[in-house]
């Protein structure tokens, strides 16, 4: 149990998050406008994202599969009769006065998340359920003393709302969370997840209580954007409440922003102030009703989630728990291995995808996507070794070359005549060479100094320019000296 | 030959068919009646000009042999159907300025057979009313009078405005909107045919929404003939419209051929009594005895939960309504009341406030309580309920009548100074009878019946099953053939 | 039933509404009066009865996900009391 120190003894920390993740959809929730990020103020709004006189709402049919579709990849339950109800208030982002939600009945009902951790133990987080809203506009409040700007470009686009029972239990388990939950995402298609454009935002519902004990108040702390500030908001409100606990005081209930300047929370609204949003069936829209059909019609089109990759490598591939996480938690990149491993000897493509391409990508700060090094190029890389044309050594540095240049590997071994020497008569010559050359040496390594057969082989390795295979080498270093 | 606009659609579109007139003379008649008529305050916005293009486009249609549908009718349009360029207000300060840059579903379809628009009508603001006198534009005036007085009385709402225009002859036909008996009410109080479809029949993009569950296009007209020939212009699927039906349309005509030899007509015990005008009872009586004679068994019917219809009514508009309206918050359109330093809520307030009128302010606040937490249940929840036992109530009487008779009001039209009738709390009563068949989705018309012995026109109403628009035509054809009703409003 | 001035206060302020000082009085017993039309719904037995919320018998519409609107900015700001640069403007808000 992960447990954070107070000044008077030890404290549980209780995560739930709502998380809204903006539908990969083409046209909005209940409007025809684009959804495309960046366009000019107000020029993806249509006469219903503007709630102009008599405009009513059409539902994107797209909208309505992708939440299916995200449920079923949370191993949730598909509810076949949902209900949009209107949440009312009013705020100058929100054009109609309420937003069209799901309050009494969901599309999606209770799921579930496995995350990995780093202690190799997994932790199951419940979802609660997933709705779909319409989102708000966007407010700009800075750029004058007196005005505030508002576009409603992105009024009305398509969001899932993603809730958990509050089952996280520190600010790591929950970027675990939404990093997997990213993940998935991405892999169904349904949102690309880019906490930075703000299709993935999240609330946080953070509580403390000692071990054992009943839930504590709990504070919201709203639209986080991006796993850094999640991180650093539940770190701070966690010692804010310990805090305030430890002094004789109440957590209040509130609903609280993050400042991501000066790193603290503080308070939007308390409950007392809080809205009666006076929720009610939109009569504007009939309840959705999904036949068995059609949920099975979208289940057999899901792709292969990470945890049946993750296990799949692991059984198949014999890869580590650990190798089989990171390689399959991220949708370009698991297709990568998979392209990689189905031409090579998986282990090889594992080595080579964990250790040399992702610190190397690590290192110049760039994607998978970015990678001059495609899939392609980088079997061909191994091929080279797995049938002894060139050393490992060899292999590590063409790999730099072909990173910066994106050029062929065997096209670069043929221009640089990097071709590995193999042929057991010329290493048997150029071993005598060497042991002919080092008389003392060898007696002494005949008289139990082992540690001298590493001096040989690096001599050969040496003066054979590195390219003579190094087991070849041994082997005959070897039988050589045991004479 | 009779004056122009005192034809109807059905004779002017064979007389401009064989040209025994032009759409402009037949335009210009209408015009006449529109500048001399004034003072009844039936128009907000007039668009006279606008018309006179049109109306030459109509004539060039016939000439070239291309004439639609309603080709050169003249017509009015309540306040609450969005005109692409031409101010739209629903009879409020808070849209006194708003023109709509697109058209709703039902004037185009209106138009593009080929309707010639002589202006936005008057209305109770945002469709709340029952009388007219709700508008910011000024209350509208009934042309009818009582015999021997000079006092004006309200025309009905809240389209009091489209149906004085049909019954003063300033219009052939009109539409109108009608949520709780918007059309049939003020139908009845000014001696014209008024016609609500089934729920669903009409497409409510456009309409300046009140109540969403209940709102529904209506039309005006002199005659059952004349309102078939409008209905079937605007009713239709629209993919815009989500509660829109599929459901295939009625052919109006063919029913209106049928006799009513096989029908059963049901009269509902409930809507005796309760305050009802005896005059109007025993016109009631009368209509049903006509029916029989024409071949209908007349059979008893029971709907328990009439009598609860306007408190659920006035629950369950109020809240959609509160809810519709917050749009209306002077920041991307409408009225906007600020002065220098108030706060974006101080901004809503003062401009909600200023740009509502009183009857609208009543109405929010009552949808806003009854959504309240702590009160939903007891009050939304519980009228949702009881509408779906309305619901049930006519569903049985379906399943033993193919219409219902009733009446449509208790009384007839009153004077704008009468402190009881005018009383808000005796105002929502008027809806008594027309509140079920909205509250059920069902189609149903007022048709003049007689004027009573102060000389005002009382109404009757034919209901029907869901989507069941052509037994509506076929029993109010007959029983307009038995009644007879052909009169006018002195001097119009 | 008489609403008391608080609620009366409160739900206007939920509706965004002012209430002049002068008339909370008579607001106040015009909505009571309201309400106790409303009351009378108490009497029905609804037991077991689903709620309606639309007399439509069909399952929700649908369109299919294509960019048809949108694109009109000129239109969309035409009738707005205040706009700046393509923005609806409004005064500031002090999150």
């Amino acid at each position: 149990m992960t447990l954070v120190k107070g000044k008077t003894g030890d404290w549980e920390v209780v995560i739930g998050l709502e998380i809204h993740a903006q539908v990969s959809s083409e046209s909005k929730l209940f409007s025809r406008a684009s959804t495309e990020y960046g366009g000019a103020p107000n020029s993806q709004v249509s006469f219903i994202d503007a709630a102009m006189p008599g405009m009513l709402p059409v539902l994107n049919e797209y909208c309505v599969e992708q939440a299916v579709r995200t449920g079923l990849g949370l191993h949730a339950k598909i509810n076949k009769v949902s209900v949009f109800d209107r949440k009312n208030y009013f705020y100058a982002d929100l054009p109609q006065g309420y937003q069209i939600s799901q309050f009494y009945k969901t599309i999606v009902g209770e799921g579930y998340l496995e995350i990995d951790l780093e202690d190799n133990s997994s932790r199951k987080i419940r979802i609660r359920g997933i709705h779909l809203e319409q989102d708000a506009g966007k407010s700009m409040h800075d750029q004058s003393s007196t005005e505030s700007f508002i576009d409603l470009n992105r009024c009305g686009i398509a969001l899932m709302e993603i809730v958990t029972q509050p089952d996280l239990r520190s600010s790591y388990e929950t970027s675990v969370f939404i990093k997997k939950l990213r993940n998935i995402l991405r892999y169904l298609g349904t949102c690309d997840g880019n906490m930075e454009k703000g299709s993935l935002r999240c609330d946080a519902n953070i509580s403390i209580r000692r071990p054992g004990e009943d839930l504590g108040t709990r504070c919201e702390i709203k639209n986080l954007n991006s796993i850094r500030n999640v991180n650093r908001a539940i770190d701070y409100e966690v010692q804010r409440q310990i805090a305030l606990i430890e002094k004789g005081e109440k957590i209040a209930q509130e609903t609280r922003l993050f400042n991501t300047v000066i790193g603290e929370t503080k308070l939007l609204r308390s409950k007392e102030n809080s809205e009666d949003y006076r929720y009610f069936p939109d009569p504007d829209l009939l309840p959705i009703e999904l036949t068995d059909e059609y949920i099975d019609k979208i289940r057999a089109n899901l792709p292969e989630l990470p945890d049946s990759k993750k296990n799949r490598y692991m059984k198949n591939m014999e890869l580590t728990s650990y190798e089989a996480s990171i390689l399959s938690a991220d949708k370009e990149v698991a297709s990568y291995f998979e392209k990689v491993a189905a031409a090579v000897n998986p282990k090889l493509a594992t080595n080579w995808i964990t250790a040399e391409l992702f610190g190397r990508l690590n290192k110049a700060s760039i994607t998978l996507a970015e990678c001059k090094v495609t899939a392609t190029k980088l079997i061909g890389l191994i091929h080279l070794i797995e049938d002894n044309t060139i050393s490992g050594k060899i292999a590590k540095e063409l790999f730099d070359i072909m990173f910066e240049t994106g050029e062929d590997a065997a096209k670069l071994v043929e221009e640089k005549g990097l071709k590995q020497i193999i042929d057991t008569g010329t290493i048997e010559a150029l071993v005598e060479e060497i042991l002919a050359n080092n008389p003392d040496k060898v007696e002494e390594y005949k008289g139990g100094k082992e540690k001298l057969f590493g001096f040989f082989v690096g001599q050969v390795m040496k003066h054979s320019g590195g390219k003579m295979n190094p087991k070849a080498i041994n082997d005959i270093l070897k039988s050589k000296l045991s004479k | 030959m009779k004056a122009l606009n005192k034809l109807t659609i059905r004779e002017t579109l064979q007389a401009l068919k064989d040209k025994k007139f032009s759409s402009c003379e037949l335009l210009e008649s209408h015009i006449k009646a529109v500048e001399a008529n004034r003072d009844l305050n039936a128009f907000i916005t007039e668009t006279l000009d606008l018309a006179k293009e049109k109306a030459k486009e109509s004539d060039l249609k016939y000439l070239n042999g291309e004439a639609r549908a309603l080709e050169g009718i003249p017509v009015s349009v309540k306040d609450v159907f969005c005109t692409k360029d031409v101010r739209t207000t629903a009879a409020s300060k808070i849209l006194s300025n708003f023109t709509p840059p697109y058209e709703s579903t039902i004037t185009t379809n209106l138009f593009g057979k080929g309707v010639v628009m002589l202006g936005k009508t008057n209305l109770d603001e945002f469709a709340m009313g029952v009388t007219n006198h709700y508008s910011a534009f000024g209350p509208a005036i009934n042309p009818w009078k009582e015999t021997g007085s000079k006092e004006n009385l309200v025309p009905g709402g809240s389209s009091g405005g489209s149906a004085i225009t049909v019954a003063a002859h300033m219009s052939m036909g009109a539409l109108g909107t009608d949520t709780g008996g918007s059309v049939r009410q003020p139908a009845s109080f000014c001696g014209i045919v008024g016609f609500k479809p089934s729920y669903g029949r009409c497409s409510r993009y456009g309409i300046v929404a009140f109540a969403s569950s209940l709102d529904q296009a209506g039309v005006f007209a002199r005659s059952v003939d004349d309102a078939a020939l409008l209905s079937t212009a605007i009713m239709g699927y629209d993919n815009k419209d989500a509660t829109c039906s599929k459901e295939e349309l009625p052919n109006l005509e063919s029913a209106m051929d049928q006799g009513l030899k096989g029908m059963k007509i049901g009269i509902p015990k409930e809507y005796h009594g309760a305050g009802l005008d005896p005059e109007i009872e025993a016109l009631w009586a009368n209509a049903k005895e006509m029916l029989r004679k024409e071949g209908a068994e007349i059979v008893d019917v029971t709907l328990p939960h009439t009598k609860y219809g306007v408190a659920a009514y006035y629950v369950i508009a109020p809240a959609e309504a509160s809810s519709n309206l917050a749009r209306y918050d002077g920041v991307r359109y409408g009225l906007r009341e600020y002065k220098e330093g108030m706060s974006l809520d101080e901004m809503y307030e003062a401009t909600r406030t200023e740009g509502f009128g009183h009857e609208v302010e009543r109405r929010i606040m009552i949808g806003t309580y009854v959504l309240s937490s702590g009160f939903y249940d007891a009050y939304f929840s519980q009228a949702q309920r009881v509408r779906k036992l309305m619901v049930t109530d006519f569903k049985l009487a379906f399943d033993k009548v193919d219409a219902l008779l009733t009446p449509v009001t208790i009384n007839t039209a009153f004077a704008l100074t009468d402190k009881k009738q005018m009383d808000p709390i005796a105002l929502y009563l008027n809806d008594v009878f027309t509140i079920p068949a909205s509250m059920a989705g069902l189609p149903a018309m007022s048709i003049p019946a007689k004027l009573n012995g102060k000389g005002l026109p009382i109404g009757l109403q034919v209901i029907a099953n869901r989507f069941r628009e052509d037994n509506v035509f076929r029993v109010a054809k007959n029983l307009e053939r038995c009644l007879n009703f052909k009169v006018s409003p002195k001097g119009y | 039933m008489t609403i008391s001035k608080g609620t009366v206060l409160k739900t206007a302020k939920l509706a965004r509404l002012k209430i002049p000082e002068d008339k909370i009085d008579l607001y106040t017993k015009e909505i009571s009066n309201i309400v106790d039309l409303i009351d009378t719904l108490n009497e029905v037995d609804t037991k077991g009865v689903e709620t309606l919320v639309n007399v439509d018998e069909f399952s929700i519409t649908t369109q299919k996900d294509e960019i048809t609107a949108g694109n009109c900015a000129d239109k969309i700001l035409k009738n707005a009391p205040k706009e700046k640069l393509g923005y609806f403007v409004v005064p500031k808000v002090i999150e």
